[in-house]
């Protein structure tokens, strides 16, 4: 997607937002990390739209529209489904925000670059669907489908749910084939998926970053840090029970989460997190209907409602409780 | 730190048969802050009360733990003790090693190690407890009751008596219900008509009873002693106030041809009408999937010839809103439909009819004028069978109900007794499975049906029905007899099972009031609060609960109705404090609280917090209106914060229990 930084530049200058929310490069050209900026000379030298631009900032807009003024803000397909699921809880206020909606054909992994023999890599820039990799040995290109981040790969939509302006085409809801990974976890025996998820879990060094970078982890105070409650020993007592932190952080932000993959992306443990909720999505389609957090300001939430159709609880041993 | 105090009761040998109880006190007095611990024969007893009472005193307590049966039992008994001796109610935690312990183990040793772990987790709950205190909330002095028949006429009649106001839904254009159908009554075969409808004159005319016919519940909220209930008057395209129930438009209207459902379809009516002679209120009705004024809008002659000017075609539904302190369910019951029992060959033949549709071939009112004539061809039926039990004590409940419907013995008994009082030329025979007839006069009743009217009982069910040449070959077995019948019938009489009505489940919804597998709503006790919903202020009336017949159906009407005066000539109702209340610091403001909240206790504001350096935060907080929260904690599962808490039951205190059950 072309003239992006050019957008954030004339929005600043017509008037229409005092502030841009979008990216600048952190330590490396591919570490791109959110950032306001107030100035256009601040646009003109560090802001940054690129195949690293992956990082969702609709969460950063409950602080940022409650600073007064109108903040801009670049939302791609997958973040514009996290900003709708923070209007649906009154977190954004937004008369104070100006969306500009990006369409995007996916992030790209540094990773995944690497490991495609790419070493000592100083720069990546687009070419069509390859990407030209500047390394310290020299030029390498490398198909841009085999680096995407892996939420990129099992793409929901490309469809932005909510925009005040257009970058782009409007795109559709896919079908994705993002459950595959779940199907997979379900057709494991009960110690298969315990041992999976013993060793997935057991890297977690609780760095936080899984729940800091979470669009729907965004309490004013999240209950892993409540000393009154008791909670926030609770989950670090011993690494059996540091597990039940991802679980529970699961169970709450289940049918909230919009699936946008950040968790996994920025956990430094490679954990893939996004299965725990993604699974809780599937559940719920299965159980109370297609749902998609965020799709809409409308529908009711179904962990929230009550219909007459809602299965009876009697499901859970009908789905194997009872065998396990 | 608490001062705790443990006692352990040993409900005589209810618990101290399974439980070491001596152990139990022994065990939990060395738990951290317990300063007292004992056990006794049975802590609620005055003694033991008084026990309580004198160890607070003595022992300055701050605390006290009950282990003995359900908190539904003797949390109140125990909480009033403590109170008389100082020590606010809600110090107080019962450990249940009754029902949840001593009844369902058997080893001892294994019980007594769970009692200690559920009197350990009373005091881990019992350290955080604070004292609450009860706030009071006023009472609506108006009833609704929800059904228009005998049991709604009856309670409403008894709650306007004691000086209160009660109104009455009733979905058809008339009050009087099931009973307006029937022709006689059993056991004194008076005439249904003649002692019910000077009950519903009355209650026209009674000027605390506002009857709305014709009408529906829309929406309840609210709880006991303020519930805001939405009631939706059908449109009956013809002006109330006006209308003077002539009942002239019901004789001009052209549309003829609408299946008459007072008579259950026997014969047919106008798309205009008035049900029956002396419907309350006599106002007309139309029709509106027969008027052919509503459908193609030509026609009118019912407009033409009202000379009050009462018609009018464009009336809409109308809502109206109202407030009440009680709400009576009296909704009523329906046979069920018999399509699913062919083998009687209903709805084959026109002879085959149900009882209730016999009571309309019986009825000076009905179809016939009150002579029995067979459907078919209007001749005089020679030979009836009666079949008991259709639909009733059926095995599988696919077919038919598990429930005896406890009626049919009787009014089985009174048709086949009627006939041959009638008709002395006719042959009457009644298959049943067993014949059911307690209540007074009831047996004596059926005795003499079969003694002196010579009514032939065969116990035997009927195996199937056969129209043929105009007969109904009956096929019936006679298991004392040991053989198999073959019986020339002219008509043929199916004893229906009974179920509740219809709209009994989704206003058991909107009621939040529990109902069994078969759609009866349940009492809040099956023996000592009969007349009581589980959910306060909702009670029972008449065959919504159960299968009754009338003399019971009024009893019931008139204890429902007490419970209702006792309720309303309250003042003030005492809150329960136990109730949410938000940690405004920690609220994010997502709503989620107030989606769940079955009450509409909850409500969202925009509120300003100090912010650093002197700035000002406005954010948006929930507020919890403890008049209306009952407590139920919804919100407080709901809120991924843990920002809403339920006083008494708090996250912290649910946890430490968890912990001490854990540890």
């Amino acid at each position: 997607m072309q003239g992006v930084k050019e957008k954030a530049l004339a929005l600043l200058q017509s008037g229409t937002v005092d502030r841009v929310l979008g990216w600048k490069a952190g330590e490396f050209f591919y570490d791109l990390t959110p950032a306001v900026f107030t100035t256009a000379e601040e646009i003109e030298n560090d802001f940054v739209w690129s195949a690293f631009s992956a990082a969702n900032l609709s969460k950063y807009l409950i602080q940022e529209s409650r600073k007064g003024g109108k903040v801009g803000v670049f939302l791609k397909p997958c973040d514009s489904y996290s900003f709708v699921q923070l209007l649906k809880e009154h977190r954004i206020l937004r008369d104070h925000v100006y969306v500009v909606g990006v369409q995007c054909d996916g992030m790209c992994d540094i990773d995944k670059i690497r490991a495609a023999g790419c070493k000592g890599v100083t720069a990546v820039t687009e070419d069509g669907d390859r990407l030209r990799v500047t390394t310290l040995t020299g030029e390498k290109t490398v198909n841009k489908q085999d680096v995407l981040l892996g939420r990129c790969t099992v793409c929901k939509s490309k469809k932005i749910v909510e925009f005040d302006e257009l970058l782009g085409e409007q795109g559709e809801e896919l079908t994705s084939a993002r459950f595959d990974e779940v199907a997979k976890l379900e057709a494991m025996t009960p110690e298969e998926r315990y041992a999976f998820w013993r060793g997935e879990l057991s890297r977690c060094i609780r760095c936080n970053a899984c729940r800091n970078v979470c669009p729907a982890c965004s309490c004013e105070k999240c209950v892993f840090d409540n000393h009154d409650l008791g909670t926030d020993n609770k989950a670090a007592a011993d690494s059996f029970e540091e597990d039940f932190f991802h679980i529970i952080r699961a169970f709450h932000v289940a049918a909230r989460c919009t699936d946008c993959g950040e968790c996994s992306r920025v956990c430094p443990q490679h954990i893939p997190l996004h299965l725990l909720n993604r699974k809780f999505i599937k559940d719920i389609n299965e159980l109370y209907g297609v749902y998609q957090a965020g799709a809409d300001m409308d529908t009711k939430p179904p962990l929230m409602n009550f219909t007459k159709d809602d299965c009876e609880p009697s499901v859970v041993y009908e789905r194997g409780g009872a065998k396990a | 730190m608490q001062r705790i105090g443990v006692f352990v009761c040993h409900c005589g040998t209810n618990i101290a048969a399974t439980v070491d109880v001596k152990k139990v006190a022994e065990t939990l007095g060395h738990e951290p802050g317990v300063v007292f611990s004992t056990d006794y024969p049975y802590m609620c007893s005055q003694s033991g009360q008084d026990l309580i009472k004198n160890a607070i005193h003595e022992h300055k307590l701050t605390g006290v733990v009950v282990c003995s049966c359900s908190p539904r039992m003797h949390e109140q008994t125990f909480r009033k003790a403590c109170a008389s001796a100082g020590l606010n109610g809600y110090m107080v935690e019962i450990a249940n090693i009754r029902e949840q312990c001593s009844w369902i183990h058997k080893d001892k040793d294994e019980a007594t190690e769970k009692a200690v772990i559920l009197g350990r987790a009373a005091i881990a709950k019992v350290h955080l407890d604070a004292p609450l205190t009860a706030g009071e909330s006023p009472v609506t002095k108006r009833a609704l009751v929800i059904g228009g028949g005998i049991a709604g006429i009856q309670t409403a009649l008894d709650i306007a008596d004691a000086g209160f106001e009660v109104d009455i839904v009733e979905k058809k254009p008339t009050i009087g219900g099931k009973m307006t159908q029937i022709d006689k009554t059993f056991p004194t075969l008076d005439c249904a008509a003649c002692i019910l409808t000077p009950k519903m004159v009355e209650a026209a005319q009674n000027e605390k009873i506002k009857i709305y016919a014709y009408s529906e519940v829309e929406a309840v909220k609210g709880f006991v002693g303020n519930f805001h209930v939405t009631i939706r008057k059908k449109a009956r395209y013809v002006n109330e106030d006006v209308c003077t129930g002539c009942g002239l438009c019901t004789e001009k209207c052209p549309q003829k041809k609408v299946p008459n459902d007072f008579n259950l379809g026997l014969d047919t009516r106008r798309a205009i009408y008035i049900p029956f002679a002396q419907a309350v209120p006599k106002i007309a009705t139309i029709d509106a999937d027969y008027c052919t004024m509503l459908k193609t809008g030509k026609c009118g002659v019912c407009s033409k010839v009202c000379t009050a000017g009462a018609i009018d075609y464009k009336q809409q539904d109308t809502l109206v809103e109202q407030e009440y302190g009680a709400i009576v369910v009296a909704t009523g019951f329906n046979p069920i439909k018999l399509d699913k029992f062919d083998e009687f060959a209903y709805s084959q033949s026109p002879d085959v009819v149900s009882s209730l549709e016999f009571e309309r071939l019986m009825n000076a009112a009905g179809p016939t004028g009150g002579t029995l004539l067979r459907p078919s061809d209007g001749t005089h039926p020679k030979t009836l069978v009666f079949v008991q039990c259709v639909g009733s004590r059926c095995d599988g409940a696919e077919k038919g109900k598990p429930y005896c419907s406890k009626i049919c013995c009787m009014y089985t008994a009174k048709h086949a007794m009627l006939c041959r009082e009638k008709y002395p030329d006719t042959d009457v025979y009644v298959f049943y499975i067993d014949v059911r007839t307690p209540g007074k006069n009831f047996d004596e009743f059926y005795r003499r049906a079969v003694e002196e009217y010579g009514v032939h009982y065969i116990k035997g069910m009927v195996g199937k029905v056969v129209p043929e040449n105009g007969k109904l070959k009956v096929q019936a077995s006679d298991l004392i007899g040991g053989r198999q019948l073959h019986i020339d019938a002219d008509m043929v009489v199916l004893a229906a099972a009974i179920e509740p009505d219809e709209t009994a489940r989704p206003l058991a919804t909107m009621l939040t009031a529990s109902m069994d597998t078969n759609d009866f709503f349940t009492e809040a006790h099956p023996k000592l609060r009969p007349v009581e919903s589980p959910t306060a202020g909702i009670f029972l009336s008449g065959a919504c609960q159960g299968p009754k017949d009338i003399p019971e159906t009024v009893a019931q009407a008139g204890a429902a109705a007490s419970k209702v005066i006792g309720l309303l000539a309250k003042d003030h109702l005492t809150c329960n404090p136990c109730v949410a209340q938000p940690d405004e610091m920690m609220c994010n403001g997502c709503s989620n609280c107030e989606k769940v909240c079955p009450y509409g206790a909850i409500t969202y504001i925009d509120k300003e917090f100090r912010g650093p350096n002197r700035t000002t935060l406005i954010r948006r907080v929930a507020q919890v209106n403890p008049a209306v929260c009952q407590g139920c904690g919804a919100c407080t599962v709901a809120c991924m914060s843990g920002a809403m808490d339920l006083k008494g039951f708090s996250n912290k205190q649910i946890m430490a229990e968890v912990d001490a059950i854990c540890r």
